[in-house]
């Protein structure tokens, strides 16, 4: 691969039939720059049962893909066109893709959950099998031919042994509507005959990305626009009492020039027309807050946890687990303690919005275009059809962090002043508003028979659930959202991750609900709570092996509950080198000492594991992480390149979750407000990673963005008790935590 | 404020009429519409808005415009034509070494650090063609990643170097 990956063409102005589509480069336009378009007059979804909501064929035999799925560096806008290119017989020259807009894309809900491929392609592979089938019986009547004799190459229909008869894609249909509807019943192509599916294609998006000439919605700039910024108490306060503006001093910037103060609510924004003026304004204005209660400091958060009331579910059970912990041949139980950890997109959020009688255009790094289109309706006070978004790429989000907030704040200030507005969160905002992946406590045992057999499994997990909507949603209409506490295993505890994957007869698990209200804003932070699961559940099975004098990996094979768990197991094990030995069996009394450790775990779907190799300091407590081997079978990778990248990018980031992040807060407020008070793992100590992609082309695909970083937690955490026969049941392992296992085990072995 | 004041920018010289307080960041984004430095955390943790200053790595985000007056500022934009300086090229190729490496090995994801990681590896490597992998962790400290990216840049600055010094065609 030495020539760079062709730059996603422009094709702006397509003429399709009297409609003019607006092509989405990568390369990237500002959309306010770009023209009127026939799809675009009506505010969206378009009917999902229609073809031609879905892609549309050019006379230069090229195809436009809509989707509703957003491009977050992930690379699912390559993969979604691999699929659809698939179907056509088309090649990725001749497919590009649609920006994601209210007006013109279907509506796919949020680009969450690992969602893109898993649930995103299944719709779009029918589309294209169903344009393909309209295709062949037009080429059919044309080429007087039955279809079942045609064959299709690059977009031309030939008679199969002659392939002088033939006709294009875009000769057929270029720039006329399918007027298809999508039934289901049309042929999709066997995986055996897939020629463009299950090739890595390097990343459409990349060139531009390398080259600087990506357009993000940080660079969206738009005639007569003016900078804003939102002014927010620094670092937030406990959920539920919001922002209460007592007193705002004006005066305190006047010195600025032109810069404004805009109000609504307790919302307080600023505009300029330059942005270090807008930067400065929103620095300095002198803004007094209301107190807000008390809340428990992140040193004392997992117990008022522990105390709270809470809605309690079973979300699994089955056996008699109390009765099989009586008659076990030994027993391991551990209480263990996850942070409250952020998203923190490493550029602060950004929206551009233009707000005027005719209705609401918002530009937006959002992952979910429609949900944040309903949002801005109400605090604007417009009806959905008169705002539209459009989204354009911001940076790395890895869940709900502040891009309603920008979005709104955006928007408000546009319709305050009457001109198009440009909001950038500052560090301080995004690190000390976001919605944060909340603090898990967690209550594990299992047990073991006399021959190491799996017998009881017992998970009892405690946590809040998650904001549904923003920060500036909530000051604006002066109301507290009532969190989201159940309805989704990312938010009660998931059976899958706790157990599910060994076989197991008698088996429970519990999710406690507490209260939002007095801690902290929570949302869906990549692979949500997973990481605790991990850390969690398979330490426990990790002792269960210590305590059979068991190879943790062979324990593992032993008492593994499916092959397809199994198989990742095997694949990242095979990878490592894995010796059998049992845990913590050659400790060593050097100051830097070595280990390996090995765990399972997943998201919803898909298969991870992981082995990982970590160095610990014993007298600094410092643990490195020098390697890692993540295994991810996530059925049908249609672009295993994408997903060694995200086993590269989950784990890295588990690292740094594992060893480093955790949201600091005093008894009034987030003190963790930028890179030094939340520090994430740095350059110099990133591990080397090993992805391994277990493809299996006849399964269905799932999520492929976060199914391996529970088990990477897991395979760390073990990793430091094989170094160091010291437990850490509290992340992150930060040298200090570590020093004290450490000492605490060292006094126990000399008792 | 009407006063204007001159800055080499990429080769060329630009008048520009921020006030010389002005973070160079804001200057180069705002008024001369630049899309390669970018703003990430404004107080010179993260490296989102590295530019060469007379070939020396800096934080615009925390660099005064009137402090680069009469200085060389070379942006992700003009890297090509820096390297081709540098290297005695006849003319800028498409895209620094660095950045062809980047994508080759598919490094980025979201892509927002990458200003930063292109800018310091590019100093690096001019003033260290081959570094080794101890060096190029020690000299890339300073530019964070949120996606996890870390491996692949260093793949890529290795890949870079081999090529810069004829190591591998």
């Amino acid at each position: 691969m030495n020539a760079p990956a062709p730059i996603l063409t422009r094709r702006d102005l397509l003429k399709t039939g009297g409609a003019l589509i607006v092509g989405f480069s990568f390369a990237g336009v500002a959309a306010c720059s770009a023209p009127p378009d026939a799809r675009s007059a009506l505010a969206g979804p378009p009917d999902p049962s229609a073809v031609d909501s879905w892609l549309a064929i050019h006379a230069d035999n090229t195809a436009t893909v809509y989707f509703g799925k957003c491009e977050l560096g992930q690379g699912n806008t390559t993969g979604l066109l691999q699929i659809v290119g698939e179907e056509l017989d088309l090649d990725m020259s001749q497919l590009s893709a649609m920006r994601l807009d209210t007006n013109v894309t279907p509506d796919q809900g949020a680009t969450s959950s690992s969602s893109s491929i898993h649930r995103g392609g299944p719709p779009l592979r029918a589309a294209a099998a169903e344009a393909r089938q309209a295709l062949l019986q037009l080429a059919s009547v044309k080429l007087g031919e039955q279809p079942g004799s045609l064959v299709v190459s690059k977009g031309v229909v030939s008679v199969d042994g002659q392939p002088s008869r033939s006709v294009t894609y875009g000769e057929l249909i270029g720039g006329k509507r399918f007027d298809v509807k999508i039934t289901g019943a049309a042929p999709v192509k066997a995986p055996s005959r897939y020629k463009l599916v299950g090739q890595s294609v390097p990343r459409l998006d990349i060139p531009a990305k390398a080259s600087g000439q990506y357009i993000r919605i940080q660079n969206v700039r738009v005639p007569d626009m003016l900078h804003g910024r939102i002014v927010l108490p620094r670092g937030q306060r406990a959920y539920g009492s919001g922002a209460k503006v007592v007193s705002v001093d004006e005066s305190s910037i006047a010195h600025i020039d032109g810069a404004r103060v805009i109000r609504k609510g307790d919302f307080v924004g600023i505009v300029a027309e330059r942005e270090w003026d807008a930067v400065k304004a929103a620095r300095d204005l002198k803004v007094t807050w209301a107190d807000g209660p008390k809340l428990p400091r992140n040193t004392g958060v997992h117990e008022q946890m522990r105390v709270a009331k809470s809605k309690d579910t079973v979300m699994a059970d089955y056996g008699d687990a109390a009765r099989a912990f009586e008659g076990a041949a030994h027993v391991a139980s551990g209480t263990y303690f996850g942070p409250y950890q952020g998203h923190i997109p490493f550029s602060p959020n950004c929206a551009v919005a233009d707000v005027n009688a005719d209705g609401a255009l918002i530009q937006s790094g959002t992952q979910n275009v429609y949900g944040s289109r309903a949002e801005l309706a109400a605090v604007l006070g417009l009806a959905e059809e008169k705002v539209r978004v459009q989204y354009t790429e911001s940076s790395g989000t890895f869940g709900r962090s502040c891009y309603e907030d920008a979005a709104q704040a955006a928007a408000l200030l546009s319709q305050a002043v009457g001109r198009p507005v440009r909001v950038q969160f500052m560090r301080w905002d995004e690190h000390g508003w976001d919605n944060y992946g909340p603090a898990h406590l967690a209550e594990v045992r299992a047990a073991i028979d006399a021959a190491g057999n799996l017998i009881a499994y017992e998970y009892q997990g405690w946590q809040h659930g998650w904001t549904t909507r923003s920060t500036v949603h909530d000051l604006v209409l002066d109301v507290t959202t009532p969190e989201r506490d159940g309805g989704s295993n990312s938010i009660t505890v998931n059976p899958i991750s706790t157990g599910s994957m060994y076989k197991v007869p008698n088996r429970r698990v519990i999710s406690h609900a507490i209260p939002m209200e007095g801690l902290l804003r929570g949302a869906a932070l990549r692979s949500p709570l997973d990481l605790n699961y991990g850390f969690a559940s398979e330490q426990t099975i990790d002792e269960l092996a210590y305590a059979a004098k068991m190879d943790p990996l062979e324990f593992r094979r032993k008492n593994i509950g499916g092959q397809r768990w199994l198989d990742v197991l095997n694949a990242a094990a095979k990878a490592a080198n894995w010796t059998p030995r049992v845990a913590a069996s050659s400790l060593s009394d050097a100051d830097v000492v070595t280990g390996r450790g090995i765990g399972i775990a997943t998201h919803h779907v898909s298969y991870g594991a992981a082995v990982a190799e970590v160095e610990v300091n014993k007298t600094t407590g410092n643990i490195v992480v020098k390697r890692l081997y993540g295994a991810l079978d996530c059925g049908l990778a249609v672009n295993p390149g994408l997903v060694e990248n995200q086993i590269v990018g989950q784990m890295v980031q588990t690292v740094s979750r594992m060893l480093k992040e955790e949201v600091l807060f005093d008894e009034q407020s987030v003190s963790s407000l930028d890179w030094a008070t939340y520090p994430i793992l740095r350059f110099a100590e990133h591990p080397e990673v090993i992805p391994i992609v277990v493809q299996r082309l006849e399964e269905p695909s799932t999520g492929a963005g976060e199914e391996v970083m529970g088990a990477t937690a897991a395979a760390i955490a073990n990793a430091v008790f094989d170094a160091t026969g010291a437990r850490l049941r509290r992340y992150p392992m930060t040298p200090g935590r570590a020093k004290q296992a450490i000492a605490e085990r060292t006094n126990r072995a000399s008792l | 404020m009407a006063q204007t004041l001159s800055i080499r920018l990429n080769g060329q010289d630009q008048t520009v009429s921020s006030a010389p307080d002005t973070p160079l960041l804001y200057v180069l984004t705002d008024e001369l519409q630049l899309n390669g430095p970018r703003f990430g955390c404004g107080l010179s943790q993260c490296g989102s808005c590295s530019v060469l200053v007379d070939g020396i790595e800096m934080r615009a985000c925390v660099t005064p415009l009137s402090m680069v007056v009469g200085r060389e500022v070379t942006t992700l934009e003009g890297l090509p034509a820096y390297y081709a300086k540098q290297k005695g090229l006849p003319e800028a190729p498409a895209l620094h070494p660095l950045q062809q490496a980047f994508i080759d090995v598919q490094a980025i994801q979201c892509g927002a650090c990458f200003n930063g990681m292109t800018i310091k590896g590019a100093e690096l490597l001019a003033n260290n063609p081959k570094p080794s992998e101890a060096e190029i962790r020690q000299a890339m400290d300073g530019h964070l990643c949120r996606c996890g990216t870390y491996p692949r840049v260093l793949k890529a600055i290795q890949l870079a170097s081999q090529r810069i010094t004829g190591a591998t065609p």
